[in-house]
């Protein structure tokens, strides 16, 4: 056995450490897992962070989940040691944070209401009017139960002596309840016996609490027997949180909807869904209120919901929390809430907060100017660009700047006392075995219910990135850790989530689907069969590249022909990236072409673009994917990027394409065992078959459109076209030949019991549009006609074709024969048929993307 | 908004009555889909201002009309369109009395340093209630924001000592002589330092510039929206349409409470000015804002028409 871990572990120098006492004695709530920690072998720590590492990555745990991996999306960092809290201690602290709670709801209720502590004097006017956050036309709007806050976090601190401290309230949409849960999920299983020896208090009870409170506020639920339609409204997927919305809507099974979904009828706000417009009962927002309905509240945002307000005026839907809620998320209020609270709930204030002047009174302005060296100076109010400045830091000039900032403008800062935050043990990643110290704070959440607050047992606990750090940033290398409550009574271990990740999460039945999620399936149907057929192609052409030793052969040429025409492959005379240290009068070689296919995601037809848009659809249904469909799709991109770091040669490049395919085909897997049949699923397949039905019609129409000479070097010529249509192995098992062209084209055209034939993409598709138009009504098109009568005509003169057109040793000989140009000008009809057929799916089902509102001023 | 410098009529009638006619039309490129509009368009009823008649017609017929006050006080009409259309029409009408405000000359008022002290929080001592009622509008707002430029500009207006009134009418005075009437120059989106830099601009921007000069110096002061009674050009008669929506400032005075005060013109509004509606700014009160699905470009005409009745 190595030497202790405590050997090497930093004295608390003056904080409060969450794991040893003063004497340096590990605390009684810590030895179990101290225990545990010391005697594991450096083997089994290092199994456990690559653990946390791969779940993060594949559950593509980020702050900014946008696809790019250029772009600013952030891996989730999560220490895989909790921040452990005792049973006793928990209770005091839930107990003052639902007393805070309780009181923050009471303060919006008052200043949205008779503003009884403005004209008692114990609440600035500058506090409420000169904060952005206070929104006029709110002002007597009521709220069912008079709950303005629903969902409440605060950020808690220890100071050296044991003591919690509130140091700042989020009321408006509090963030990390999601990361929270998934934290919980990842580290409960690195340390599965002691979780559950310890009796760890579980977080499912409280998220039931979230709905089972919507739902009891929300207006006429249970109107007619149906169950109140809850949402959760996001700003999109490029919020820095986008990652915590989806899982968070998935998680509590409510419809995750942007804004332009949503739209108010009359005083009603409804879902615009597949089957039409759904009547909405409640709003679980994460969009900041101002930004919430352009007629009332901000104009100049495209992001909300006209008429919201009056909606919510006229009692029709509960928006949770309260719009208007942010005006107590202010650096200055906590100063006032000791009082406050005496005044309105007739009882002392349970926590402190952290020691803070607001400068807008002449005393407190006067303290700060004169002990700026002990204090932080902070904006006032949320949504001002100013970053936190330490009065210490600040020398000369700029001290005497700030302190003619503060004269200026004195109700627009605060100054807050220095937080010695206490410190919690981490695992080092640099390092053997040790366990380093760091800053630590907790964010907690509560729920109003019924009975009064809920608080959740558990966390978003954070640490800093250093040992000396100040404020604890996840952007400045901070991680987060989960917050294990202790219980001292039996756990319940009542789960919200389903035990096994299989065919449950796509799409579950009776849930309502909005018109963007069903867009977004559709695509992603055909972003994946894009790059599974892009990919294709590119192997096909790389390998016979790679067997002719480097040079393209004769084999090639029909290939090359077809690929070029279909912009599968960049043109001779540009090559990106890859050529740019080239002299220009060289042209690319064609592996170079055919390596910018691949990885090149400015080629907007390549491999590698393709690849994005698959992602970026699949990031806007997340919620209704499964983790395993989910992971793929993340692991797919993650090789890529890996491999074009690499900057792969094309054997590595072939590999690479392998590794494509077989991705595609577990999405495709995916797609036929883990979906739901519902009518989301079926418009999936139908964008799948559509992209399959357009690439082959197009692939084989280029090719029989090619002079014969051109197309017959030789049975290479038809070998590939076999290979691209995956139907290889079953022309072997039938005709144990030479390919030749009438069974060819038998094959990959007119089999329509091949799934990679021509006639069963156009009459799967058929089908299931058909059962679409059955179960959505508007069984006709914009010319009256059902949308596939242009298919079924085009599929009916494919079934007529006559084979013996087709019948010869080797095509090229057929001058004056027109059976190549007809069977051609048939399936180029049928490509273009299916894009006709995309727009107007995209017309009569989808929302109008284009069609975004806008604000119009008359004086 | 006018197209020229509202001339105000020369003289203020001890008591007058008017009718006015607002029409609003839009026409869109391309069908609306859906249209959502809140309408500032019936007077306020003011101690000073009886409404005898007002009427609201609106083509096509809304799926949805309802009126209400909003959280200033005003009378606001709320409209929603469900169906396709490709215009839009309000017309306003209203006939209406308008009695003088205050009898004889103002006082100057007291130090207005006095006042900007009363205004500081002192800690939870219950305020009084008139300081309540104006504390509420000495904070910027979407269209007003503050900065030490307008406290600068306004400067020299409020010297130690000066009585508030005669401050705020001294600036009002060179807002007028130092700014250019130019519908040219600024949009409902231009900044108020923009407009303070280029020194032109119509009434809105000159409300929304005092606005900033007054309540940089922390002095409570609230947007106006309403007609105003102007002259046609000499030998020419009234002019039906001719007329727009006018807008002008209030300030907060200890023991006179608001007092109108109009930059464009350097007066103070009597019976001349009709008052629709008051808040913090333009975005409180216009007098029509929506939010429209479809449409394409749109075309839109307002005709003001201010019509004394003998």
């Amino acid at each position: 056995m190595a030497r202790t871990l405590l050997s090497i572990y930093p004295d608390s120098a003056g904080r409060y450490d969450e794991m040893l006492a003063a004497g340096g004695a590990v605390r009684p709530h810590w030895q179990a897992f101290f225990s545990h920690l010391d005697a594991a072998s450096p083997e089994q720590m290092r199994a456990r962070l690559a653990f946390v590492q791969r779940r993060i990555q594949e559950n593509g745990v980020t702050y900014n989940v946008y696809a790019d991996p250029k772009g600013t999306d952030r891996p989730w960092e999560l220490d895989p040691l909790p921040l452990i809290i005792p049973a006793d201690e928990w209770r005091q602290l839930a107990a003052a944070v639902a007393q805070r709670a309780t009181l923050l709801n009471a303060v919006l209720a008052d200043l949205y209401g008779p503003q009884d502590l403005l004209a008692s004097g114990l609440l600035p006017p500058a506090l409420v009017y000169g904060h952005g956050g206070f929104l006029w036309p709110c002002r007597q709007v009521r709220q069912p139960g008079d709950t303005f806050l629903h969902f409440y976090a605060v950020d808690l601190a220890r100071s050296p002596d044991g003591r919690w401290w509130a140091i700042a309230d989020r009321t408006q949409a509090p963030s990390g309840a999601g990361y929270s849960l998934e934290n919980r999920l990842i580290v409960s299983r690195v340390f599965p016996d002691l979780f559950r020896d310890l009796k760890v208090e579980h977080l499912a009870g409280f998220f039931r609490s979230v709905q089972e409170s919507l739902a009891h506020y929300a207006p006429d639920s249970g109107e007619g027997g149906e169950p109140p339609l809850i949402v959760l409204l996001t700003p999109g997927p490029y919020n820095e949180t986008y990652f915590e919305h989806a899982y968070l809507a998935r998680y509590l099974g409510f419809p995750l909807v942007e804004g332009p979904d949503l739209t108010v009828r009359g005083e009603t706000v409804f879902l615009k869904t597949l089957t039409g417009l759904k009547r909405v009962h409640a709003i679980l927002r994460r969009q900041d209120d101002d930004f919430c309905d352009p007629l009332e509240l901000r104009g100049d945002s495209a992001l909300g919901v006209p008429g919201l307000l009056q909606a919510v005026r006229a009692g029709r839907v509960l928006v949770a929390n309260a719009l208007g809620s942010g005006v107590v998320e202010s650096g200055a209020l906590p100063g006032f809430l000791p009082a406050i609270c005496e005044r309105l709930l007739g009882e002392p204030l349970q926590m402190p907060s952290v020691a803070t002047w607001w400068c807008g009174e002449a005393p407190a302005l006067k303290y700060t100017s004169e002990h700026l060296d002990q204090l932080v100076i902070k904006a006032a109010f949320p949504g001002r660009r100013f970053d936190p400045i330490f009065g210490a830091d600040l020398k000369g000039a700029q001290r005497e700047q700030l302190l003619a900032r503060l004269q200026a403008e004195p109700q627009a800062y605060v100054a807050q006392e220095l937080v010695q935050l206490s410190q919690a043990p981490t695992w080092s990643r640099s390092h053997e075995r040790r366990l380093l110290a760091r800053p630590a704070g907790l964010r907690v959440y509560a729920v109003a219910t019924p009975q009064g607050y809920r608080v959740m047992p558990g966390g978003l606990a954070r640490v800093a990135g250093g040992a000396g750090a100040r404020v604890i940033s996840m952007q400045r290398g901070g991680a987060s850790k989960d917050a294990w409550v202790l219980s001292d009574e039996p756990v319940s271990t009542f789960s919200l989530l389903k035990p096994s990740i299989g065919a449950r999460d796509v799409v579950r039945g009776g849930r309502s689907l909005s018109s963007r999620v069903v867009e977004n399936l559709f695509w992603l149907g055909r972003y994946s069969e894009r790059c599974d057929h892009t990919s294709r192609f590119l192997r096909v052409a790389l390998t016979r590249l790679i067997d002719a030793g480097g040079e393209p052969g004769p084999e090639l040429f029909a290939a090359l022909a077809v690929g070029e025409a279909m912009g599968l492959l960049p043109p001779r005379d540009e090559a990106g990236e890859q050529a740019a240290a080239r002299p220009p009068a060289l042209p690319p070689t064609l592996a170079e072409r055919l390596t910018r296919a691949v990885f090149d995601d400015a080629w907007d037809t390549g491999l590698a673009a393709g690849l994005k848009r698959l992602q970026w659809s699949a990031t806007q249904v997340r919620e209704r994917l499964s983790m395993d469909h989910w992971h793929a799709i993340n692991r797919l991109n993650h090789d890529m990027q890996a491999s074009k770091e690499s900057r792969p040669e094309p054997g590595e490049t072939l590999a690479c394409l392998d590794q494509a395919l077989l991705s595609c085909a577990s999405l495709a897997g995916f797609t036929m065992d883990n979906m739901t049949r519902d009518d989301g699923w079926r418009f999936h397949v139908v964008g799948r078959r559509l992209e399959r039905l357009h690439f082959l019609a197009s692939a084989i129409a280029g090719f029989l459109a090619l002079e014969g000479k051109d197309r017959s070097q030789g049975q290479g010529g038809l070998e590939w076209l076999l290979e691209l249509a995956d139907s290889t192995i079953t022309y072997r098992s039938r005709y144990l030949s030479q390919p030749e062209l009438l069974p060819v084209i038998d094959l990959l055209v007119l089999d329509e019991d091949n799934p990679h034939s021509v006639a069963f993409q156009a009459q799967v598709v058929g089908r299931y549009l058909g059962r679409l138009q059955q179960s959505l009504g508007g069984g006709a098109g914009e010319a009256g006609a059902p949308f596939t009568d242009d298919l079924e005509l085009l599929l009916a003169r494919l079934r007529s074709v006559d084979l013996s057109r087709f019948q010869g040793d080797v095509c090229g000989d057929c001058i004056g024969c027109n059976a190549c140009e007809d069977l051609a000008a048939v399936l180029w009809a049928l490509a273009a048929a299916v894009r006709e057929l995309s727009d107007r799916l995209a017309m009569r089902y989808f929302t109008h993307v284009g069609d975004v509102s806008h604000q119009t001023v008359a004086a | 908004m006018p197209l020229h410098d509202p001339v105000p009529a020369p003289e203020a009638p001890l008591a007058a009555a008017y009718r006015i006619t607002h029409a609003t039309e839009y026409r869109y490129g391309a069908p609306v889909a859906l249209s959502q509009q809140l309408l500032h368009l019936t007077p306020r009823p003011l101690p000073w201002q009886t409404v005898r008649e007002h009427r609201l017609e609106v083509e096509p017929l809304p799926s949805l009309r309802l009126e209400r006050w909003d959280a200033f006080g005003n009378p606001v009409t709320q409209l929603a369109f469900d169906g396709p259309h490709d215009s839009l029409t309000v017309r306003a009408e209203t006939e209406i009395e308008v009695l003088p405000r205050f009898a004889g000359e103002l006082p100057p008022g007291q130090p207005w340093e006095g006042w900007r002290q009363a205004l500081v929080y002192r800690g939870a001592l219950p305020p009084p209630a008139e300081l309540l009622e104006a504390v509420q509008f000495a904070f910027p707002s979407p269209f007003v924001s503050l900065g030490p430029a307008f406290a600068a500009y306004a400067a020299p207006s409020f010297t130690p000592g000066r009585g508030l009134l005669a401050a705020a009418r001294d600036l009002m005075g060179r807002i007028h002589a130092e700014f250019e009437f130019d519908p040219q120059a600024t949009s409902v989106a231009t900044p108020v330092a923009e407009v303070l830099a280029r020194k032109r601009g119509v009434c809105q921007d000159f409300a929304h510039l005092m606005l900033a000069c007054l309540r940089s110096l922390g002095l409570p002061a609230r947007y106006v929206s309403g007609y105003l009674l102007t002259e046609p050009p000499p030998g020419s008669p009234r002019l039906i349409g001719a007329d727009a929506s006018h807008a002008w400032v209030s300030l907060f005075c200890p023991g006179l409470g608001w007092v109108d005060l109009d930059p464009t013109n350097d007066l103070i509004p009597d019976s001349r000015h009709i008052t629709l509606a008051w808040g913090r700014d333009f975005g409180d009160v216009s007098p029509m804002r929506g939010v429209i699905l479809g449409g394409g470009a749109h075309e839109l005409e307002v005709a003001v028409t201010v019509l004394p009745l003998v």
